[in-house]
């Protein structure tokens, strides 16, 4: 049997064959950078240690991040790259679930035909899996994007949402809230009356032109019209979408009438449906889900896949990935570039092919 | 063998605990010099008093060192992943009231609720260039906490002591801390959000779940229970 090790070693010179660059980032990462992208949650997910000189650092809890930095450092046009070494994961609430484990990646930065990369990093994650009992599961975070976009309502509550649409309960609340499903909070209503007041001094960072200016903004969202019930109802049936590929683009061209600014995007939705299936990939019986990809990593904001396997609920995805444009320009600093990429997980491959 | 008890070795938990032992008919007493962590239980056969500070309670139990132990939910929880296997609640001793909270600036009149704090936080880094911070020693439960209430944007700092002076000192925008009166967080300008309570603890009586007993232990352990229910 093999070693998740010489598995990963393996599948890296696979990916090396078929164009890419080997790459070896570092295991320690600069903590403020990682916890800048992710929030506080990484600290629950990602082993933090420090020294004097650098100051706080991470045990890589993925590849993704200073691969890309590299890119956007110094890397030429087009490129691929391959990796394959260890992650590290805390676990606080399931013991039975790996704190170091291998992963291999393959990463395409390349302009010219983002759907054709989405299908290329798809297909190639899907034929180092063809020997396996897995079903794939795809979504589309930039569908949901354009959704929100596309609101008739005002700027700020499309940036609420979409701040919030990795968070689903959280969206929900706001949706209920902007939709005027809800009713305002006593204390807020209290405030937009201008019935709450404080004598207490104001310690702390935090202005008091910060507290004015919320407080009028909160003024202003109180003037505005709820969401209306058609975009609604049309943003919901959009995140329950949950089809084969084709009827799901079926349904997403449906729901297009009510949400027009989903247009361009089930376009894109599309062309990545024909780059599949030029590849051979049996678009026909692909699962699509709208909202999945809304609990992984907030940095996906387009395509994005998860390979399960099959009669094993208890397992993480064997294999995962999506596209980041949005990444490569946080990282780019001013630049920034079309950007796809996915994992497998050697260490789960070699346990499936055990599996008797 | 016997059963081993562990408590509080200092304080008004220590104090507090053995009269609530007394009252039921189990002496807790410390012997030896006052600066002696020995202890000995009069009322009962083969339970050995363990005296330890409170915040190590957790772990011992965990480890199975001790049968019993007494220390704040606080405590348990945010020490003990996955706690409820390790441990599990025999009686809760109504002493010891402490509430871990949120709280915020008096004076920030447009926060009151967690869903107020998450879009502060929000137009706080916008506007200062990194996330609002959050004074704790509670890491784990204030980061649950605040991810099951759907707050982004937000950075633990921790915090040892004199938290609630961290805000005036401008090292955190709001604070997560146990408060059992209210004083201290008014008396530097903080109030605790409306559904702000993260965890309401108290002295609690535990029972490790990992512990190895033997069969005259267990005996001994359960009439010591009975008793103290």
């Amino acid at each position: 049997m093999s070693t998740p090790r010489a598995r990963a070693l393996a599948l890296r010179a696979e990916f090396e064959a078929a164009g890419a660059r080997v790459v070896e980032p570092p295991v320690l990462q600069p903590a403020e950078l990682l916890l800048d992208l992710y929030g506080e949650d990484i600290r629950a997910r990602a082993y933090v240690t420090s020294d004097a000189l650098r100051g706080e650092q991470m045990l890589r809890p993925d590849f993704t991040v200073p691969v890309v930095q590299m890119h956007m450092a110094d890397g030429a046009e087009p490129a691929r790259y391959t990796y394959a070494g260890e992650v590290f994961r805390r676990q606080e609430d399931d013991a039975e679930r790996a704190n170091e484990y291998w992963q291999v990646g393959y990463e395409v930065f390349d302009r010219a035909d983002p759907p054709a990369a989405d299908a290329e990093v798809f297909t190639l994650i899907a034929s180092a899996l063809t020997h396996l009992p897995l079903h794939p599961v795809t979504g589309d975070i930039g569908i949901l994007m354009a959704a929100v976009d596309g609101l008739q309502t005002s700027d700020r509550r499309k940036a609420a949402l979409r701040r919030h649409i990795w968070r689903p309960r959280r969206f929900r609340a706001l949706l209920d809230r902007f939709g005027g499903r809800v009713p305002v909070p006593e204390s807020r209503a209290a405030l937009i009356a201008g019935d709450v007041t404080s004598t207490a001094p104001l310690t702390g960072l935090r202005t008091q032109s910060e507290i004015d200016a919320r407080v009028a903004a909160l003024r202003a969202d109180a003037v505005e019209p709820p969401i209306g019930a058609q975009e609604l109802e049309g943003l919901e049936a959009l995140l329950a979408v949950r089809e084969t590929v084709p009827f799901a683009l079926q349904q997403l061209n449906d729901l297009s009438v009510d949400l027009p600014a989903i247009k361009p995007a089930v376009r894109r939705f599309s062309a990545r449906a024909e780059a599949l299936r030029a590849r051979g990939i049996d678009v026909d019986a692909l699962a699509f889900e709208a909202s999945h990809g809304r609990t992984l990593m907030e940095y996906y904001d387009g395509f994005v896949f998860a390979f399960y396997a099959d009669g094993r609920p208890d397992l993480p995805p064997i294999a995962s990935g999506g596209r980041y444009d949005a990444l490569t320009r946080r990282l780019g600093g001013g630049d920034e570039i079309p950007a796809v990429g996915a994992v497998l997980r050697p260490g789960l491959m070699v346990e499936l092919e055990g599996a008797p | 063998m016997t059963i081993k008890l562990g408590v509080p070795s200092k304080g008004r938990l220590m104090d507090k605990t053995f009269d609530w032992f007394a009252r039921r008919g189990v002496t807790l007493t410390r012997t030896g010099s006052d600066r002696e962590y020995a202890g000995a239980v009069a009322g009962i056969d083969g339970v050995a008093l363990v005296l330890l500070s409170a915040g190590e309670i957790p772990r011992e139990l965990a480890a199975g060192r001790i049968h019993l132990g007494v220390t704040g939910t606080d405590l348990v929880q945010d020490k003990l992943p996955l706690w409820e296997q390790q441990v599990e609640p025999v009686v809760e001793m109504g002493f010891g009231h402490a509430d871990l909270v949120l709280a915020v600036p008096t004076a920030w009149v447009d926060v009151d609720l967690t869903d107020d704090l998450d879009a502060v936080a929000a137009m706080f880094r916008a506007r200062h260039g990194f996330r609002l911070r959050i004074a704790t020693k509670y890491h784990r439960l204030v980061r649950e906490f605040l991810r099951d209430a759907g707050v982004a944007d937000y950075a633990l700092v921790d915090s040892q002591g004199a938290t609630e002076g961290t805000v005036a000192n401008e090292t955190a925008e709001a604070i997560a801390d146990i408060t059992s009166s209210g004083e201290t967080l008014s008396a530097n300008h903080l109030k605790v959000l409306s559904d702000g309570l993260i965890l309401a603890s108290q002295a609690t009586l535990w029972r490790s779940r990992v512990a190895p007993l033997a069969d005259a232990d267990r005996s001994t352990l359960f009439d010591l229970i009975e008793r103290l229910h």
